[in-house]
């Protein structure tokens, strides 16, 4: 493969979002942990287009980044005092899960590298179309028709659930 | 960039994810784990979508956003359910919340 302009910057971003993954569950002030984990979001984002899935792509950014890392952020704010600021870890239980998750990366890499189906599957730059298209068709029109009103039921449910357990209790 | 490369970066995430949700001691931090864990998921399906099955069949790219809508409502019911927590034990360390043992 040459060293292109578009490797070096996939190469970034695979970097990026490594290193911020890291970042979220080494650091210790979860608030830092937080932003860290909106960098991973972007950084994944980015790995979309680099797929050539652009409308998955701008979902990440909307959904995770606008959506569920805004309501973590109000989490941390609303359960943590300036003490549970600052995470507490214990050093038996660190390396328990340090041997743990290495074991478990050796294993996923050892398959991945083993794998003679998915070796030599590489793009060779052609550029597809957009996709923003096709997905509308599919799901409002096509094949996913069905999941995609169980989701938006299920969606409806988990708001109702949500709203009913964090309220404060009324006793009469 | 093959698909290798997407696998290695989605199993390193999950492992990161899986180490957050073994030895952090806040439920938010094990939330944010979780959310690790789903991304590398997403981002699987994304690269197989991409290099495995033909390049006009789009399927998985779909069920990464459906894997998108199900972390949303997941991280919302886990929020509410950390509230009430908080409410009820005054503190989210997942290893104080005991009433259930026996």
């Amino acid at each position: 493969m040459e060293f292109t302009l578009k490797t070096f910057i996939f190469y970034g971003f695979a970097l990026l979002t490594v290193a911020s993954a890291l970042v979220v569950v080494t650091v210790r002030n979860i608030v830092h942990a937080a932003f860290s984990l909106m960098v991973t979001l972007f950084g994944v984002a980015g790995l979309y287009v680099f797929l050539q899935a652009d409308f998955l792509a701008a979902t990440q950014v909307i959904v995770y980044v606008g959506g569920i890392l805004v309501l973590i952020l109000f989490g941390v704010m609303m359960t943590s005092g300036r003490l549970e600021m600052r995470l507490h870890i214990e050093r038996g239980q660190l390396l328990l899960g340090g041997v743990i998750s290495a074991a478990l990366l050796m294993l996923l890499l050892t398959i991945i590298a083993n794998t003679p189906k998915w070796k030599n599957l590489s793009d060779d730059g052609e550029q597809l179309e957009p996709t923003t298209r096709r997905i509308g068709e599919l799901i409002l029109n096509g094949q996913f028709l069905l999941p995609f009103e169980v989701v938006s039921v299920l969606l409806l449910v988990a708001l109702i659930g949500a709203a009913l357990i964090s309220r404060k209790e009324v006793r009469d | 960039m093959s698909l290798q490369h997407y696998l290695v970066i989605s199993a390193i995430l999950f492992t990161l994810g899986i180490f957050a949700v073994l030895t952090r001691r806040n439920a938010i931090s094990i939330l944010m784990g979780i959310e690790l864990i789903l991304n590398s998921c997403n981002l699987n399906f994304a690269a197989f979508s991409r290099f495995v099955t033909p390049p006009e069949n789009i399927d998985g790219q779909i069920i990464a956003i459906f894997g998108i809508v199900l972390a949303a409502a997941e991280a919302a019911v886990f929020l509410a359910i950390i509230l009430a927590i908080y409410r009820e034990f005054g503190s989210i360390r997942p290893n104080e919340v005991d009433t259930l043992k026996g």
